[in-house]
């Protein structure tokens, strides 16, 4: 490594004397500590307090534990719920096998234009909320979709994709499945490509079969990597919002109503400040349970 | 054989997975009526103009668009400078307190969004802040993932390395922009990429913040075409289809960068 340094000018030796060695590193993570109390540590304490009360500015009232009482009772909280873990224990699964197939086979030698299909798979992950909403709607219109008209071509009468609540859930899981499949795809490619090609070449020589190889070599060796990543989309996915947002607006019948979602319709559809953040504070709750249960499991 | 069948597939996903990028740039070359027209079309028609014509008119696409990059280019700069800044401490410095700052500064990691949309705003509200691009660039300044990245590069940056320039008489920040920088550029690069594209795409908080629509950045902007009583969907093609295109074009451009920026946050550490 080289490179040269010009001497330095009296200006800087005279900025010197007031930046002290030791004051230097706090110098350094000011500006981040200072984001970090105003718009993080601040927030998290202020939407505690918030939730203990209703109203808000000066008509804002203390009310105590009002808006977790009321949260316990309110059946659109529990249909909440039970909507996000009906599309966790749905989607998740799906999506990770297709992610781990699709990984192997963008790590085959035997494909060709490996970097190509890289490419596109990844592609959907760029994509921002609005881009993907209008995409996706017009995509799954019943009349006219482009999917629709794809599953034609195989014989299969229009499907009313936003219009039912059964399929609006399933229109909620293809649209998630979509959008991070391929991202989750090349999480795993990363981790195969860092697996050692010697752990292969003794299997071979010791007259391991590609399933073998598979379940004794790939499988333990991305165990890290699969873990990290079905915590990251749990927790992802706990607090999902784009999707039903976009798609649904929660509908039909709240089918597809997410706890993000109910949270943000609370605080600003009806700007009951109060009662949102109750809610996103049992979200907070869900979200740590799910997350300390997991890594705990994977710890065993 | 083998190897052809399974190529077949990936193409298929791959087909799945581009397909609707395609047909939205085509989308956006027709009218409204042509969009919905059975079947799909998948080739190019002669509304480009008219729609992006009608675009403009509608929400001032220039005035958006250069909104938008604007919000974008200040926040990824401040933002890398925030993470570096704190990076750079917490790799390279040994100080009172600093194991402790950075788990603090980590621990927000886990706090869904929805916890401090609220406060924020009504912070905003009351520093008069709203419809202010302050109000979008000053809350995500503070990147957790960004110092973790950051921190993260710079322990593997020998210490050698620094002492040397320090010796030669240099002060921290000048070591900072003269050493490290240079060292660091390509994960400096996959940073921006990654934050450029979250504040490119950032809809929830813009659509809170943003009052006027001359102050709308683009994903507002086309939220509200949307929820018009008749949309003209040849427009809302175009809008869409400009909102992702400067983000393909950067992926085809920088494609290490941006899987190594997306990907840092789930293979270090």
């Amino acid at each position: 490594m080289t490179f040269t340094l010009s001497r330095p000018r009296e200006r800087a030796r005279t900025r010197q004397s007031y930046v002290t060695r030791r004051n230097i590193p706090y110098l350094l993570i000011m500006p981040a500590l200072l984001g970090f109390l105003v718009f993080k540590a601040y927030p998290i304490i202020a939407a505690m307090y918030i939730s203990l009360t209703t109203g808000a500015g000066a008509a804002r009232s203390f009310v105590g534990l009002d808006n977790y009482v009321r949260l316990v009772n309110d059946p659109l909280f529990w249909t909440s719920l039970w909507n996000t873990g009906l599309i966790l224990v749905v989607q998740v699964p799906i999506m990770l096998l297709f992610a781990l197939l699709l990984s192997l086979g963008l790590n085959s030698p035997l494909v060709r234009l490996r970097g190509l299909w890289r490419l596109g798979v990844f592609m959907p992950s760029l994509t921002g909320l609005v881009a993907y909403g209008v995409m996706f709607s017009v995509i799954l219109r019943k009349d006219a979709g482009l999917l629709n008209w794809l599953l034609g071509l195989f014989g299969v009468t229009p499907i009313d994709w936003l219009g039912s609540p059964f399929w609006a859930r399933i229109s909620i899981v293809i649209a998630l499945t979509w959008h991070y499949t391929g991202y989750n795809a090349v999480i795993y490619l990363a981790g195969l490509q860092s697996i050692p090609k010697e752990l292969y070449e003794a299997a071979m020589v010791d007259g391991a079969g590609a399933a073998r190889r598979f379940w004794s070599i790939t499988v333990p060796q991305l165990r890290p990597i699969l873990a990290l990543t079905v915590v990251l989309s749990t927790i992802g996915t706990l607090q999902l919002f784009d999707e039903p947002f976009v798609l649904t607006g929660g509908g039909p019948d709240n089918s597809t109503l997410t706890i993000s979602l109910y949270l943000y319709q609370n605080g600003f559809r009806y700007f009951d400040f109060g009662y949102a953040a109750a809610i996103a504070y049992a979200l907070t709750l869900i979200v740590a349970v799910f997350g300390i249960a997991q890594m705990r499991l994977q710890k065993k | 054989m083998k190897g052809w069948t399974l190529t077949f597939t990936l193409a298929v996903v791959f087909g799945l997975c581009v397909g609707p990028f395609y047909w939205l740039a085509m989308a956006a070359t027709h009218s409204t009526a042509d969009i919905f027209s059975w079947p799909p079309k998948f080739y190019p028609g002669d509304q480009l103009a008219a729609n992006t014509a009608q675009l403009e008119e509608s929400i001032g696409l220039v005035r958006v668009l250069g909104n938008t990059l604007y919000v974008a280019v200040v926040q990824t700069a401040g933002a890398i400078v925030v993470s570096l800044l704190a990076g750079y401490a917490f790799a390279k410095f040994s100080f009172e307190g600093r194991d402790l700052f950075f788990v603090l500064l980590l621990s927000t990691l886990v706090i869904p969004g929805g916890v401090t949309i609220i406060p924020i705003f009504e912070m905003m509200n009351d520093l008069g802040l709203i419809d202010s691009y302050p109000a979008l660039i000053l809350p995500s300044l503070s990147v957790p993932f960004g110092i973790f990245l950051m921190r993260q590069s710079l322990l593997a940056i020998p210490d050698e390395l620094l002492d040397a320039a320090r010796v030669d008489g240099a002060g921290e920040l000048r070591v900072l922009w003269r050493v490290v920088v240079p060292v660091m550029r390509p994960v400096l690069a996959a940073l921006a990429v990654f934050l450029f594209l979250g504040a490119w795409n950032d809809f929830l908080w813009p659509l809170i913040a943003l009052r006027t629509p001359e102050m709308y950045t683009l994903p507002v902007a086309l939220a509200t075409l949307q929820g018009l009583a008749r949309t003209d969907f040849g427009q809302v093609m175009v809008g869409t289809a400009i909102s992702s295109l400067p983000m393909m074009i950067l992926f085809l451009v920088l494609q290490r960068q941006f899987i190594s920026g997306l990907l840092a946050g789930a293979t270090k550490g």
